[in-house]
């Protein structure tokens, strides 16, 4: 947790001596403090000194990366408790166990099923990003196999999940090139594992019951020397584990506890569509990497979509590209409208669109990604801003009339924008949930 | 190393509302439902702050929707010409906790019906089942003037919820609200602004504060849920922080936004799975998602999708 002026100047030699080029060691602790002035400026600050700022000035939480190459994922280093305070930073992670009992033949089949669950929605690839490799069987060979069967099989991310050292240091081997993420050391076999993660360099899940007995162990892991841990709840109802980890995030961010500072994973169970809703319910509430036993894609493109919607920046609105969109297929008789390039604007008014069922151009308009009268207040959408759009992106070729319908909410622009573009304006419904039935009336 | 303490304690809370009215309360519903009441966000601080458990009311059209998808359909063909049947189904089969009249067969654009029409259809579900009851206009401002004030008198005393005001219009219905003994839906446009100056208005006619509940507009999972779900967050924490004019229990949207969802809606869509688990699901994240921002009623419309909001709220909320 970053430490306040005053907490630094107890750290500085306090002799005023203004090599830092402050007038005294007080103004340069406030600088530091507020980020203007960095500490290596003081050239007598102690070893001492400098390991306590070093370690107050990390990030609360910490980043943990596994995987490697395109499917390299990386979870942490949040800053907030609430995304309109900031944005959250990296999208949770959704992945999918395999269990080490299936038979070669059905861990192909469900290896195959993992990777196809890949979707697309607003032009952007969403999907599952890990592979969760579960020790069922308790055997270390099996275990060591099937991790072999996914490296095989699979890109994704992959866990590997035993609580036997044993097991896990059968299985690592087989896999460490593709740094997995590995767990999960408990309060009994915590040496045993730290062990395995630091000789294989691989990131490790503490797992304990509460988190006081997580915050002992984390300690333990980092005595040991392994830095990069993941942090789970075991053993409670699931209630108790989602009001855990949002004390975990309070702990860590707003109090700067250490040995919570790190990222979350949780396990999902039940049917598939309580997996969902659990699911659901910890990608918002503060799990880095949530991991369900469902292969059901109608179960898991809601929750990559959640992830999606949770994680966008709330700064910057989520944009589609500017550009003539064919709804069905359209020709040169076809209604031609225009709307924003806010996506939320955009999808909305395609849907309304399809509906219809009437083949349709919609212009997309560049306005930064604001809807109808954001845009409209804000001077981005105006007459010339319309009538560009039609010329850059040719709508004149495509169709054979000369008429635009425009949202109803800005009605007041059509003199300019007849006067803009000699195009007949129409002013369509306020609310394109609307245009099915305004299409069908004046389209035909 | 000992746990620090998380001493950030709030001093505000989410106003408690208790709808319907029973007979000992001069009505004739045969139970009550409490909202609200949270003292914390949603898993925040100890489980003694979490508000209520977030209640569910399934809707019921006061005519026969002709623009709802197959899932829907099916689900309850068999009632759509009879509220008063749709709603007993609703209550009996699905567990619903409250039923929503939501009055679009009003709407001019619509079937354009008049005041007559919705009263009858008020009192029929009134009379079959013995929940509290949502009264929700058709948004057409000039029509919801005309009619919902009957609709009000028609469940006079019943201690309905009942709406919507928005900021330009609010007069006839908080009037007539206050005369009957409802509680009102606020409405404003993913704005805490403007939701705060429609709370003030219906407070400067008189309009106790504890009898409002209010309405963010609700965007579905993937159709802007990111704006509803920071908005109500930001909400609960104005209430958490003292912020009496924002101390109201939040209701949403739910069913009606996600069910235009393409996702919900699109048969044919290789990859994504079958249309009729699609659907549902769509409907049931949206919910819990919300439910993690902090709402305390959901209107919702698949029983499937009643169900799983209605399983995960009593692992969550019991
Ligand atoms: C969220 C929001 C913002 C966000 C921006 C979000 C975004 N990406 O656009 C922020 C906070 C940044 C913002 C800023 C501002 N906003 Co603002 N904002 C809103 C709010 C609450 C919601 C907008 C929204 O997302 N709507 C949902 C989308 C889907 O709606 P839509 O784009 O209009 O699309 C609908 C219809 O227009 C129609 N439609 C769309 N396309 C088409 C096409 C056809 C052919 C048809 C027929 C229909 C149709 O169908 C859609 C669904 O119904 C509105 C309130 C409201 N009632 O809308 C105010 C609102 C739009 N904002 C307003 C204002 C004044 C501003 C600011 C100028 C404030 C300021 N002084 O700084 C700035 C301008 C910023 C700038 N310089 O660009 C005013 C506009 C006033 C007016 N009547 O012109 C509003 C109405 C609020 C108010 N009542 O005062 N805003
Ligand atoms: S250089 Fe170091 S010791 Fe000298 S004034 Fe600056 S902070 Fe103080």
């Amino acid at each position: 947790m970053a430490l306040t002026g005053l907490e630094i100047f107890k750290l500085l030699p306090k002799t005023n001596c203004k090599k830092c080029g402050k007038p005294t060691c007080l103004a340069f602790a406030m600088a530091l403090a507020q980020k203007r002035a960095k500490l290596e400026e003081c050239p007598d600050v102690s070893d001492e000194a400098k390991e306590k700022l070093s370690a107050a000035s990390a990030p609360p939480m910490r980043k943990v990366i596994f995987g490697t190459g395109d499917h390299q994922v990386q979870v942490g280093q949040e800053t907030v408790c609430f995304r309109h305070e900031e944005k959250f930073h990296n999208p949770a992670v959704l992945g999918v166990t395999v269990s080490d009992k299936l038979d070669a033949e059905a861990m192909k089949k469900r290896i195959e099923s993992i990777n196809s669950l890949q979707f697309e929605r607003i032009g952007i690839k969403i999907g599952v990003r890990t592979i969760t490799i579960v020790n069922d069987s308790g055997s270390p060979e099996l275990f060591a196999k099937a991790a072999e069967a996914v490296k095989e099989g699979s890109d994704l991310a992959i866990i590997l999940v035993t609580d036997l050292p044993d097991a896990m240091a059968a299985a690592v081997t087989k896999v460490k090139d593709r740094i997995p993420l590995i767990g999960c050391a408990t309060p009994k076999n915590a040496e045993a594992m730290a062990k395995i993660a630091a000789e294989n360099k691989c990131p490790l899940i503490a797992k304990a019951e509460s988190i006081e007995a997580l915050s002992e162990l984390t300690e333990k892991i980092s005595g040991s020397g392994v830095e990069d841990i993941v942090l789970t709840i075991d053993g409670e109802s699931v209630k108790d584990k989602l009001y855990n980890y949002s004390r975990i995030r309070v702990l860590s961010l707003k109090k700067g506890f250490r040995p919570l500072g790190y990222p979350t994973i949780s396990f999902v169970t039940g049917s598939d569509d309580d997996q969902v809703a659990l699911g659901v319910s910890c990608i918002c509430k503060y799990s880095g990497i949530v991991i369900v036993d469902t292969i059901e894609p109608y179960a898991l493109l809601p929750m990559l979509t959640a992830v999606m919607n949770i994680f966008t920046d709330p700064q910057k609105p989520v944009q589609v590209e500017p550009k003539i969109y064919s709804i069905g297929e359209p020709d040169e008789n076809s209604p031609v409208m225009f709307t924003t390039n806010f996506s939320l604007t955009y999808y909305t008014v395609e849907s309304d669109v399809e509906a219809s069922r009437i083949p349709s151009y919609i212009l997309v308009v560049d306005t930064e990604g604001t809807s109808v009268l954001t845009a409209y207040s804000g001077d981005k959408l105006n007459e010339k801003t319309v009538a560009d759009a039609m010329k850059k992106y040719g709508i004149e070729s495509m169709v054979k009339h000369r008429k635009l319908i425009i949202p109803g909410y800005v009605a007041v622009m059509s003199g300019k924008l007849e006067e803009a573009t000699n195009w007949e304006i129409m002013v369509g419904p306020r609310e394109c949930s609307m245009l099915p039935k305004y299409l069908k009336e004046v389209w035909n | 190393m000992p746990l620090p303490e998380i001493t950030d304690s709030f001093t505000g809370s989410v106003n408690r509302i208790t709808l319907g009215a029973t007979k000992e309360n001069g009505g004739t519903r045969t139970n009550t439902v409490t909202i609200g009441g949270a003292r914390n966000v949603v898993y925040g601080g100890s489980f003694e702050d979490a508000s209520e458990k977030p209640v569910i009311a399934m809707d019921v059209l006061d005519t026969r929707p002709r623009d709802w998808p197959d899932a829907l359909v099916q689900a309850y063909d068999d009632v759509m010409d009879s509220p008063g049947d749709w709603a007993k189904k609703c209550v009996e089969e699905f567990g619903a906790e409250l039923i929503c009249i939501k009055f679009d067969g009003i709407h001019p654009d619509k079937d354009d019906k008049d005041a007559d029409h919705a009263v009858k259809v008020t009192e029929e579900v009134l009379k079959s089942v013995g929940v509290p009851l949502i009264l929700w206009g058709s948004r057409n401002d000039e029509k919801d003037n005309q009619v919902m004030p009957k609709v009000s008198g028609a469940a006079k005393g019943e201690k309905c919820l009942i709406g919507t005001i928005s900021e330009i219009n609010y007069k006839s219905l908080t009037a007539i609200a206050m005369a009957d003994g409802h509680y009102l839906i606020s409405e404003a446009p993913i704005d805490i602004n403007i939701a705060k100056q429609v709370n003030i208005l219906a407070s400067d006619m008189g309009f106790p504060l504890e009898r409002i509940v209010t309405f963010q507009a609700t965007g579905a999972l993937g159709y802007g849920i990111e704006y509803a779900y920071s908005i109500q967050e930001r909400q609960r924490l104005a209430a958490l922080t003292g912020d009496k004019m924002m101390a109201m229990p939040a209701i949403c949207d739910v069913g009606y936004e996600s069910w235009r969802a393409k996702e919900a809606k699109l048969e044919d869509a290789p990859g994504w799975g079958s249309i009729a688990d699609r659907g549902p699901m769509w409907e049931a994240t949206t919910a819990v998602c919300l439910l993690q921002a902090g709402v305390d009623i959901i209107r919702m419309r698949h029983p499937r999708s009643v169900a799983v909001v209605k399983n995960f709220i009593n692992k969550v909320w019991s």
